[in-house]
């Protein structure tokens, strides 16, 4: 049984090299960011490394920074497809908060917990099947489509739990937020689940090639027989099916929805880590493990200037110029420097 | 015995008398109020109350939300204006900019009673204002804190508001005033929690890891009940008891909080009362009957509260708020 897609890829296409050495790995940018990031934090706090066993669980710091990522990594995972579709979504963090409202909100009606986790599931699917259409049908540009749930969401959500924060003692929604499996948090287990799969469907498939195909040329795509339209309700879909399991951990964690905070300003985070990942705002080119580590990137430096005992005045600037430093060493210019010393990767 | 019977008898028949002349007084008035928005549970709790207030002694209120926009309360006040209402209740989104539409209603002859923030001007636009006393909230939450402790030497975590937000430099401010004497009391380690659980949870997971697991900190002091119950669930994670391992102090007084005080989770919470519509009411009806105008900054209580006072029954009373 062969797949048709299989044939989309130019024959004339040098076999991808499947065996990358490691070393090329090791000297990414990201790579020698977060290892940065994570030396100065040793350098605070001398006991950031320390992993202990404690109630059948992982306990440090090192592992908060995973737990506390997790949510930014995951909707990052949906955010990287839509920006190499060319899109952005900005309404992932109101979806997070209509997730969890719908959850939290269920259980506390009585609803069995499986059904209110499908309840929320599906609301993200629909919140992200209706910025598609307003993206694909309607041709708004993606900014401004995902920017009409990014406010109304807000609005939808409070309404939802009616302005107060929903708290609930649900086993389910709790786990979710906050048990573990083999030892590691529950949000790092979805996390790393979710960013497999989606690598493994996007790169042994023809569905990466073809979302790279959509944001480099959506005409040029559409002409050579893609359905453009179809793909970007998928993407737009995924993202917001990301950003409602999200909203499900964020909600879980704190055993509570709260509708006006969760989520708040997530979308840039998102955005950001993407984008410190690597992959091109102008569409095309994408990665997703990459832009987990950038999500892990900014939860590590978070998670340092807590620690750090820096007045909190700082936390932005600090944040800002890490960002810059990161930034400027992915930028093209740095990339030709670096490909003047001897012994760089090419 | 039985003087002090008959004076309490008294005074009891007095303030029926009062507060049958209160609903007497304000019958039948009509009264604006421009609401910021329902940003916060304690903001719906304040709009719940002051509508029960408001029902309470028959008082026709005119609700305006103004989705924190500075541009629909000066609508709302022009259209309570345009009405012809009694008084005009405004909690201020912002601090600037209320000159103009308040001098309109001076012109009118219409009473201003400023709500739970104030605004810069000329005082005499408004009746008066009435609002809590931020300084005061740290201050008393900082008092327990040193009374509970006693001479024991304590390592105090702080969960801060917002930075640069006014309860935020109030409540910090309030607190260090209070532990400012004791030697044995000192804060070790302060960050944003920005008035969030989740927030809250995380910047207390990184005191916990960063304080030799917890082991260092004998109190949290949170700006705001929802940073405190995230860092309860923080301490609970960390294998540690709140409210007896680490003590747990904070402001506001919802509900949740007295949850957590009832599962033995929390210490003391310091009320910022969503009534702030009563204390105005009074002073209105105060103006109207005896023609004195009011003190212009009608400050709140503060009030405490401590496992002792069945925080059960006032998790109850507040659950129905909008909290």
């Amino acid at each position: 049984m062969t797949r048709p897609t299989v044939d989309l890829r130019p024959t004339t296409q040098p076999p991808l090299p499947r065996q990358r050495p490691i070393t090329s790995f090791l000297t990414k940018p990201q790579v020698i960011a977060l290892v940065a990031v994570l030396l100065v934090n040793w350098a605070l706090f001398p006991g950031f490394f320390t992993i202990t066993w404690q109630d059948g669980r992982f306990f440090g710091s090192l592992i908060d920074v995973l737990n506390r990522g997790a949510p930014v990594a995951i909707l990052a995972i949906g955010m990287t497809m839509v920006i190499a579709t060319k899109g952005v979504d900005l309404s992932v963090g109101a979806v997070m908060a209509i997730s969890g409202a719908t959850a939290a909100t269920l259980v506390t009606n009585g609803i069995p917990a499986p059904t209110a986790v499908l309840a929320a599931l599906a609301t993200g699917l629909l919140c992200g099947l209706w910025n598609g259409i307003l993206v694909t049908v309607l041709e708004i540009q993606p900014i401004i489509a995902t920017l009409v749930l990014m406010v109304a969401g807000r609005g939808l959500a409070q309404l939802i739990t009616e302005g107060t924060i929903v708290t609930f003692s649900d086993p389910l929604l709790i786990f979710i937020g906050t048990g573990s499996f083999l030892g590691l948090p529950m949000p790092v287990v979805i996390a790393l689940v979710l960013m497999v799969l989606a690598t493994l469907i996007v790169r042994r498939t023809a569905l990466g090639l073809l979302i790279e195909a959509v944001g480099v040329n959506r005409s040029a795509a559409r002409f050579a027989g893609l359905k453009a339209g179809t793909l970007l309700l998928i993407v737009y879909t995924f993202a917001g099916f990301c950003a409602a399991i999200s909203g499900l951990i964020v909600a879980g964690d704190i055993r509570g929805a709260d509708a006006n905070n969760a989520g708040l300003w997530l979308e840039l985070d998102a955005i950001l880590a993407v984008v410190i990942g690597g992959t091109s705002l102008m569409g095309g080119r994408f990665s997703i493990p990459m832009a987990v580590l950038g999500a892990m990137i900014i939860q590590a430096m978070n998670t340092g200037i807590l620690i750090s005992g820096f007045s909190p005045e700082f936390n932005l600037v600090v944040k800002s110029a890490v960002i810059i430093v990161i930034l400027v060493l992915q930028s093209p210019l740095s990339a030709r420097l670096f490909r003047r010393l001897p012994g760089a990767p090419k | 015995m039985s003087v002090i019977k008959t004076l309490a008898l008294g005074a009891g028949l007095a303030g029926l008398l009062l507060s049958a002349a209160y609903a007497e007084g304000l019958q039948g008035k009509v009264i604006g109020f421009s609401q910021i928005g329902s940003e916060s549970g304690w903001r719906a709790a304040e709009t719940s109350v002051t509508k029960a207030e408001a029902e309470a002694r028959g008082i026709d209120l005119k609700f305006a939300d103004a989705q924190q926009k500075q541009e629909n309360q000066i609508k709302a006040i022009r259209g309570f204006i345009a009405q012809g209402v009694d008084a005009i209740l405004v909690a201020p989104v912002v601090a600037t900019g209320w000159e103009e539409v308040l001098t309109e209603a001076k012109e009118a002859n219409i009473p201003v009673v400023l709500l739970d923030r104030g605004i810069e001007g000329p005082e005499d636009l408004y009746l008066t204002s009435v609002a809590s006393d931020q300084v005061k909230e740290g201050r008393v939450a900082g008092e327990f804190l040193a009374t509970t402790v006693g001479d024991k030497p304590c390592n105090i975590v702080e969960l801060q508001g917002t930075v640069g937000s006014s309860p935020a430099i109030n409540r910090k401010q309030g607190f260090e005033e209070a532990i400012a004497g004791k030697a044995n009391l000192t804060i070790t380690r302060s960050q944003t929690g920005d008035f969030t659980r989740s927030k809250g949870k995380e910047v207390m997971e990184g005191f916990i890891k960063a304080e030799d697991g917890g082991k260092n900190i004998c109190a949290v002091y949170a700006h705001n009940d929802d940073m405190a119950v995230g860092a309860i669930q923080a301490i609970k994670d960390a294998g540690l008891k709140p409210g007896s391992d680490i003590l747990v102090v904070s402001i506001d007084a919802v509900p949740d909080i007295f949850a957590a005080m009832v599962a033995g989770e929390a210490n003391a919470t310091v009320e910022l009362t969503p009534n702030m519509a009563g204390p105005a009411f009074d002073a209105l009806q105060a103006y109207w009957d005896a023609g004195t105008a009011p003190e212009k900054f009608i400050i709140t209580e503060s009030k405490l509260y401590t496992p002792a006072d069945d925080p059960q029954g006032e998790y109850d009373r507040r659950k129905g708020l909008g909290y």
